[in-house]
């Protein structure tokens, strides 16, 4: 009771931003406040999520049948890059991003993010990156066709004139990203709770700090590399063009010094999000916690001396081959650290398997799955026969879908009586899992097949032998693409309505912010909370 | 407290955004820091010993082959190849080959070859006394020319090497030349002013 004294002068407080949020659409344009900003993100992602996927479901279905049926080759590349763009730009890192700011100030006890106002601006430069990059569908000449890794010359001098929106739009995007890692790293090392030290924090804040120095550490490098681009395009320089002096591969080099890093920077907020879900629905604390963070901290600093391994085949000396190849085996040690302590936490625990829980467990198993066929591609002999197949596909789509995917889909399901107050309807949660989960293996499964067997990436037509895998294919991709209809009228429905959702929400949940009432109220931990 | 804590706060953003603008440096620095790497170690055929090498003996002990290769980017229209295909040579002996461009646009223009070796490893041990490689090439309309290549393969070449590949891409320069020769014309007009 002593606690409700001390907070009746905040009570009492005259300015109105204390009470709750502001009305109309000023709330959204202006706000400062994290769980807004963070909802404003979700929605975001959720938005861009589907609009990625509606380009995906046109690649599964140019490619349900061999031959060319629906769309021109040159819209299907525009569909692949955009495809690509989109969702790792626009769905995954913005979800992780909305998370973050949701979740941290009120896991580490803080009232808010440390630069709220920067919060409000990293947030509202997002749709309009994405607005320059998707109008650029409608120009002639078309969008970006050369792959979201657009290799130069190919996105330079052969590039449709959007190329150069496409540029802009990553500018902005890397911009947000920044200013958004900046925050992250700001609340978590100065607005901490008193008692809350580093190694008392939850995993899912040590993930986001340490993803938030590698998006510092390479998002620049991105940008310095579209504007490298930039200038061969417009001002006449030669960084990638032969004729002028300049290199084609230290396209690639550069490109993959910020590719590969920003591929943990997907991943490993995922590793926090499942570290906090296992725990809860196992009632048993987090196996190896120390272990935990300091597996993600050694997958960080790894992360900048494999790059090489996505380019085995440009003709590297074999000293370089055998450095990459070894470097990124290496990584499987921290990531199986990972693995097994996720493993030994359920490991006799008293388990349920709610929705969150189902996502988690999934993630566990099929991320590993993706994580071998990993350890496969950095074989760097065995590499030159998978470069630029359908088993690459296979493998990035298995750590990222069922990966960092199911890992956003189940912090939702996990938070969401949190944000909305509402117990989840755990029927509709596990239609939408089984769907999703049999969708997805049905869908990426078969291309490890194709793939081994030749099929390329990035190519609207195939040769008659893979037409069964690829049908099989496109039925799951359908299958997967329709379900998350369900996610969106579950989410939708659960801010709507629903049994009123206690603070703790799940039996085995421990932190601070199963302490505060759902739902959450505006304003969150303004006096600190005692942590011991 | 509060405020201590936003001192705090603003020192570190400070420093965060000049670890970010850093890295936004170090992205350009790569470009000149992969062309050392690639000079000191011979990687991706860049390094190629120029100049009269200083080989003294003749290793007639030993045979290389040395391939010649031409490539022509999409948008270049001469007519561009090696006059012989390939040489025997012993490791240390002066070769001297030729290659034949014709221009058959009826346009003056200008262009340069660059050279890349295959195996990277067997780069820094081709060395090119004079070529071709290292002017522009002018050539009027409808003219034909053959360019020199005198070259030397060093005796130090790896064991296991016994054949190199040396190809020439031949880039269009013309517009570039125009450009530098319409600044050089200002300058003259300067001057005479």
């Amino acid at each position: 009771m002593a606690t409700v004294d001390v907070d009746l002068p905040h009570v009492k407080d005259e300015d109105p931003h204390h009470h709750g949020p502001a009305k109309g659409l000023g709330r959204w344009l202006y706000t400062t406040n994290h769980k807004d900003i963070g909802s404003m993100y979700l929605i975001f992602s959720l938005t861009m999520f589907m609009i990625g996927g509606i380009m995906a479901l046109i690649i599964r279905a140019e490619l349900f049948q061999p031959g060319l049926q629906l769309v021109e080759p040159n819209f299907f590349n525009q569909m692949t890059t955009m495809h690509g763009l989109i969702m790792v730009f626009g769905a995954v890192m913005p979800a992780f991003v909305g998370l973050a700011n949701w979740m941290i100030p009120m896991q580490i006890g803080a009232p808010d993010m440390a630069l709220p106002r920067m919060n409000n601006w990293s947030f509202w430069i997002l749709p309009f990156a994405f607005l320059i990059l998707l109008s650029s569908l409608f120009m002639p000449g078309g969008a970006p066709n050369f792959g979201w890794t657009f290799y130069a010359p190919l996105s330079t001098t052969y590039a449709p004139e959007s190329v150069t929106f496409f540029i802009f739009g990553v500018h902005i995007m890397g911009a947000s990203s920044i200013m958004g890692a900046i925050n992250i790293i700001a609340t978590i090392l100065n607005m901490r709770a008193p008692g809350m030290t580093l190694m008392k924090m939850p995993l899912f804040v040590w993930t986001w700090l340490i993803t938030a120095f590698l998006l510092i550490a390479v998002m620049p490098v991105l940008a310095g590399v579209v504007t490298m681009m930039l200038m061969d395009i417009h001002f006449g320089t030669s960084f990638f063009n032969a004729a002028g002096g300049g290199d084609p591969v230290l396209f690639q080099h550069v490109f993959w010094f910020f590719g590969h890093p920003e591929v943990y920077i997907m991943i490993l907020p995922a590793f926090g999000i499942i570290s906090e879900i296992i725990p809860t629905f196992a009632r048993k604390r987090l196996f190896g916690y120390s272990s935990m963070v300091y597996a993600v901290a050694s997958i960080a600093l790894l992360s900048f001396v494999v790059w090489a391994h996505h380019m085995f085949t440009v003709g590297m000396p074999l000293v370089g081959e055998v450095f990459f190849m070894f470097a990124t085996m290496l990584i499987a040690v921290p990531t199986g650290v990972k693995v097994f302590n996720w493993v030994a936490t359920m490991f006799r625990g008293s388990m349920t398997f709610e929705t969150p829980m189902l996502f988690a467990i999934a993630f566990v198993v099929l991320f590993t799955i993706g994580g071998f066929s990993g350890l496969m591609l950095a074989i760097a002999p065995a590499d030159f026969q998978y470069h630029d197949t359908y088993f690459v596909v296979a493998h990035f789509h298995y750590v990222l879908v069922p990966g960092a995917i199911f890992s956003i889909m189940a912090a939702t399901y996990y938070w969401l009586p949190k944000w909305t107050g509402h117990q989840l309807n755990e029927t509709m949660g596990k239609l939408h899992f089984w769907l999703s989960f049999v969708g997805v293996n049905v869908t990426f499964f078969p291309m490890h097949f194709v793939g081994l067997a030749g099929m390329p990436r990035r190519i609207p037509d195939y040769a008659l032998q893979f037409a069964d895998f690829n049908s099989m294919a496109s039925v799951g991709a359908f299958i997967f693409g329709f379900s998350q209809l369900v996610f969106i009228y579950n989410v939708i429905q659960n801010v709507r309505a629903g049994e009123k959702a206690t603070a703790q929400v799940w039996e085995g949940a421990q932190g601070l912010e199963w302490t505060i009432p759902s739902p959450a109220p505006y304003h969150t931990f303004s006096t600190p909370p005692k942590v011991d | 407290m509060a405020e201590q804590n936003e001192t705090k706060t603003n020192r570190l953003v400070v420093r965060l955004a000049t670890a970010a603008i850093a890295m936004f440096g170090f992205g350009f620095a790569l470009v000149p820091l992969y062309d050392v790497f690639c000079d000191i170690t011979g990687l991706n055929g860049k390094n190629f010993g120029q100049g009269p090498a200083e080989v003294t003996s003749v290793d007639r002990s030993r045979t290389v082959k040395v391939q010649f290769v031409t490539v022509n980017p999409a948008d270049m229209p001469w007519d561009f190849r090696p006059t012989v295909r390939s040489m025997r040579v012993h490791p240390g002996e002066d070769k001297n080959t030729t290659f034949y461009a014709k221009n058959s646009t009826t346009e003056w223009m200008v262009a340069q070859a660059v050279p890349s070796v295959t195996p990277s490893e067997a780069a820094p041990f081709l060395h090119k006394v004079n070529c071709f490689c290292f002017d522009r090439q002018p050539l009027d309309a409808g003219t034909d020319t053959e360019m020199p290549l005198l070259f030397v393969v060093d005796p130090e070449l790896p064991e296991h090497i016994s054949t190199i590949t040396l190809s020439y891409a031949l880039y269009d320069l013309t517009d570039d030349q125009k450009v530098t020769q319409l600044t050089l014309d200002n300058d003259k007009g300067r001057t005479s002013l």
